[in-house]
């Protein structure tokens, strides 16, 4: 047939490239074996048992009330926590967007929606045991209160949605920044007031924006291990189920298939996100903005809006600075001065938090560079190649922004502890530190990929054309045209693996070996046993190491980014 | 310049693609087939969509053809992948690497070529002062006006001396004083050069100015190709007659021939027009018109009412209706001529040299 010889011809001159092909074997085996191959033999472990092929496992959890409890209850906080986040981003972007802010206030802006980039997962469930809890600082030496349970739902939805919502924050301000403003001006031309304008023009706009977030949103704190594992108390939810499975019953089938039905219920919600959604929000919002926006200067609508945000902003900012602080009470919940510098001492001296530092640290640094380049290679192919393969990588990468970490680690041990299909090949890497780098890598690749991506579809496609026409093979257009072009994007890449690695925990609390102390599972073991010093100190610790890095990577982007001159068009 | 000019050869060319809207396949480009002269300057010309990027895109070798081979200096190239092949592309964006400056950007496909750095040099050099650009070589690209990007653009494409050069729309994102005095530069430099060169436009005069060939494409096929002058004077269809320049239709009927000439009767008039070879006695015919060879006055073929009459400077433009066909007329140099006003009527006139039948 006709189409054949196209397809043949591109076949051709794709094999006539052989670092290209070499590079997409490469990337196909790697993201079959440690993100579709971990995620099959889950499927394949709790369907196939003793008995032959059955859905006894999956009948087995199912019946358990604990099971089924944890199913309602994440479901639950959730949805309740997508709503949450979405309003108060809403607000925040509404604000920054709309409204003349104060300086200061613009500054306050920028903080929150810098520190869920940096924070490491259980710093606000940390601050909010030690603000509000029942030896709370705020709760007990304020108020009076003895007997403050912060513990359970309200504790989750209260950190998770103070966690979260910086994200839908970022996303809606991008979006609303979209909106033509003479769109909004032609409606209040014709009479509209700004009410009306925001719920006629604006919202309607907006919605599946909102809807958007609301379901990344939903996605993040269903995955989210962390902060219901510190402050969920007896509240269990999946995640914190099937790491109890594993590490509490030695139930490892059972937890495949609670994984399976976890799993499931973020793809489900992913699919929407990303193919319904995604692609409503870019037909409302194709619209460049035009000029700029004649921002609300009227004080009865901005100084209200602007306290508002300004207050919440405050009481994040509060409950970040009470982790170093609380690193520094002599006895917490007892004694509060003189501040003291002695926990961090103990780090060091009696639980071995050098070596905690240093293995999550190495870790980190071998698995950002890896992370960075694999996903400035998958955009590059993704972006500007086509070959019949790149769909699937494609997919694959994106699915793994889907996996919720604790889903991926339990997939791991189902897939490496006994080797590949259990067959002892490949065994040899679980319990390594190999695995966890791949974790590492795994579990950043989908960010890495996605700015990637962005920035790649930035740049004209016939630039690169260009330099393949003028002779230059793959190899060479992406060392000297692409990857120079999208440097910002590879060094935020490499800065952004680095800080989500140190500061990983949902899979990497499941696969880490003796032979390795990682930080964030240090704080994770010293917050359960009540420990607070040493889990903020450890906190404090790694906050400093994360922003550092943010700051290093701003500096590193002024003077090796792309030049601003590039920029400026 | 060129170490050896080539000519391009599409052997029945065909290339196919998905809508992405229906899924179904359709035909960009359908059995193409042409020769290009080395050395000789062509042009594809068409409407958007026409299949003439898609058609440079495969001499170039970002597309593969579907059917057909493409040839180049007489070698078969389907196989061989952008870089293998003896062609450079102006680009419509100009595609200047940013992060380079002009010498390195026109340098980039030498040193890939692995010259030695002084023959490296010399040629950027060179070339840079053939198209106007000496002592700019330490600019960032993002320092040059639309015009000058172009010209590196080129030079660029000029300093790998290709077998054939291509332009894909190269003049479209400048305004219209520069697309003129910049059409007029590519002509000399092709010419100083001496290189074939394929160049795509949808614009019809920068197609006559540049061209010694143009090919107009339509649907995917070629409507016609020619000189300028050819396919001017003497469209093969109402397509072509329309895309290049003004020109009106009258839909009549081929009496009978007397020589070369025709008699063709438009609703009951006879009118003569000379070389209707192509048209048998007794066919439906149509007579292409080109409205500055149309003539208004107080006696001629038909009575027209004039609905449209504005002074344009250097003519006189009118909107005529002949029943229920409106033509439009240019009268060059109006001055002292008679004006027909709105409404007045007034009669049309033409010499049979001036009208063609297709």
């Amino acid at each position: 047939m006709a189409t054949t010889q196209g397809a043949a011809l591109d076949r051709k001159k794709l094999m006539a490239d052989p670092i290209m092909v070499t590079t997409i074997v490469v990337l196909i085996t790697f993201l079959t074996l440690f993100i579709l191959y971990p995620l099959a033999i889950l499927l394949i472990d709790s369907l196939y048992g003793a008995n032959g092929l059955s859905l006894d496992t999956f009948r087995r959890v199912l019946a358990m009330p604990t099971f089924t409890r944890a199913i309602s209850n994440t479901l639950k906080v959730g949805f309740v926590v997508g709503i949450l986040s979405t309003l108060i981003g809403l607000l925040f972007a509404y604000v920054e967007v709309y409204v003349k802010l104060h300086a200061v206030a613009g500054g306050l802006f920028k903080v929150v929606s810098m520190l869920p980039v940096v924070s490491p997962p259980f710093v606000l469930s940390l601050s909010m045991i030690m603000l509000f809890g029942k030896a709370g600082l705020i709760t007990r030496f304020v108020l009076g209160i003895y007997d403050n349970n912060v513990y359970g739902y309200w504790g989750i939805v209260i950190v998770q949605t103070l966690t979260f919502f910086p994200v839908c924050y970022m996303m809606l301000k991008g979006l609303l920044k979209n909106i033509d403003p003479s769109l909004e001006e032609a409606a209040r031309d014709m009479g509209a007031s700004r009410w009306k304008v925001f719920t006629d023009v604006t919202f309607p706009l907006m919605l599946p924006g909102l809807g958007n977030a609301f379901l990344v949103t939903f996605i993040e704190s269903i995955a989210d291990f962390a902060n219901p594992m510190i402050i969920g108390g007896s509240y269990d939810t999946l995640a914190t189920s099937i790491y109890l499975q594993i590490t509490g019953a030695f139930d490892k089938e059972g937890a495949a298939a609670m994984a399976v039905v976890l799993l499931c219920i973020t793809l489900a919600m992913f699919a929407v996100q990303k193919y319904y959604l995604e692609s409503k929000t870019a037909a409302t919002l194709t619209g460049k903005a035009s000029r700029a926006r004649m921002l609300i200067e009227d004080k009865s609508v901005s100084i209200p809006l602007t306290v508002l945000c300004s207050i919440s902003a405050l009481f994040v900012i509060m409950m970040y600075i009470c982790v170093p602080i609380g690193a520094m009470f002599p006895t917490w919940g007892y004694k509060f001065t003189p501040l003291t510098f002695k926990w961090f001492g103990q780090v060091f001296s009696k639980y071995k938090g050098l070596k905690a530092f240093r293995d999550s640290f190495m870790l980190s640094l071998i698995a950002s560079p890896i992370t960075a380049l694999l996903s400035m290679i998958i955009s590059y192919l993704v972006v500007k190649r086509k070959f019949k393969a790149k769909g699937f990588i494609e997919a694959v990468s994106m699915l793994a922004m889907a996996v919720p970490g604790t889903v991926l680690g339990v997939g791991y041990i189902r897939g490496f502890s006994g080797g590949l299909f259990h067959t002892g090949f490949l065994g040899g890497i679980y319990g390594t530190g190999l695995i966890l780098i791949i974790v590492f890598v795994v579990r950043s690749l989908p960010t890495g990929t996605r700015s990637g991506i962005s920035a790649l579809r930035q740049i004209d496609k016939s630039i690169e054309e260009s330099a393949y026409d003028m002779g230059a093979d793959s190899l060479k257009v992406f060392m000297t045209v692409t990857l120079p072009l999208i440097k910002d994007s590879f060094l935020s890449g490499l800065v952004t693996a680095f800080v989500r690695s140190i500061t990983a925990i949902s899979a990497i609390i499941l696969l880490v070996t003796p032979s390795y102390l990682l930080i964030t599972v240090q704080i994770n073991e010293f917050a359960e046993k009540g420990a607070f010093s040493i889990a903020c100190a450890f906190a404090t610790i790694l906050i400093l190491i994360t922003y550092g890095s943010v700051l290093l990577m701003n500096v590193l982007m002024k003077y090796f980014g792309t030049s601003r001159k590039i920029k400026e068009e | 310049m060129a170490k050896e000019k080539k000519g391009v050869r599409l052997d029945h060319i065909s290339k196919i693609y998905q809508d992405p809207k229906t899924h179904k396949d359709f035909y960009a480009v359908h059995d193409t087939s042409l020769e290009i002269e080395p050395g000789s300057f062509v042009t594809l010309l068409g409407p958007s969509g026409c299949g003439k990027t898609t058609t440079l895109r495969m001499i170039a070798g970002f597309e593969s053809p579907d059917e057909g081979e493409i040839y180049l200096g007489g070698e078969p190239i389907n196989a061989l992948t952008p870089n293998k092949r003896d062609t450079a592309m102006v680009f419509q964006s100009y595609a200047l690497l940013p992060h380079y400056n002009i010498f390195d950007n026109v340098a980039y496909g030498l040193k890939l070529r692995k010259l030695d750095k002084d023959t490296i040099h010399t040629k950027v050099l060179d070339i840079l002062k053939l198209v106007g650009l000496e002592g700019m070589e330490a600019r960032m690209t993002n320092q040059l006006s639309g015009g000058q990007q172009q010209r590196v653009a080129l030079a660029r494409a000029l300093v790998l001396e290709p077998g054939v050069l291509l332009f894909d729309e190269p003049l479209s994102n400048l305004d219209a004083k520069l697309r003129v005095s910049m059409r007029t530069e590519i002509r000399r430099i092709q010419q100083e050069a001496g290189i074939t060169a394929v160049y795509v436009t949808h614009d019809q005069s920068e197609a006559m100015a540049l061209s010694d060939k143009i090919i107009i494409m339509e649907k995917g096929v070629v409507s016609q190709m020619g000189t300028p002058q050819e396919i001017y004077y003497h469209p093969k269809n109402e397509f072509v007659a329309d895309f290049i320049g003004d020109a009106n239709f009258l839909k009549g009927k081929m009496l009978r021939h007397e020589g070369s000439d025709g008699i063709v009767s438009l609703g009951g008039t006879e009118v003569r027009v000379a070389a209707a070879e192509n048209v048998t006695d007794g066919a439906e015919t149509t007579v292409v018109l080109r409205p500055e060879s149309t003539v208004l006055g107080d006696t001629g073929y038909f009575p027209v009412k004039v609905v449209v009459s504005s002074f344009m400077g250097a003519y006189q433009l009118y909107h005529v209706m002949l029943g229920d066909v409106k033509l439009i007329i240019h009268e060059y140099n109006p001055k002292g001529k008679k004006i027909y006003a709105m409404g007045e009527t007034a009669y049309i006139h033409f010499e049979p040299g001036n009208a063609h039948c297709i």
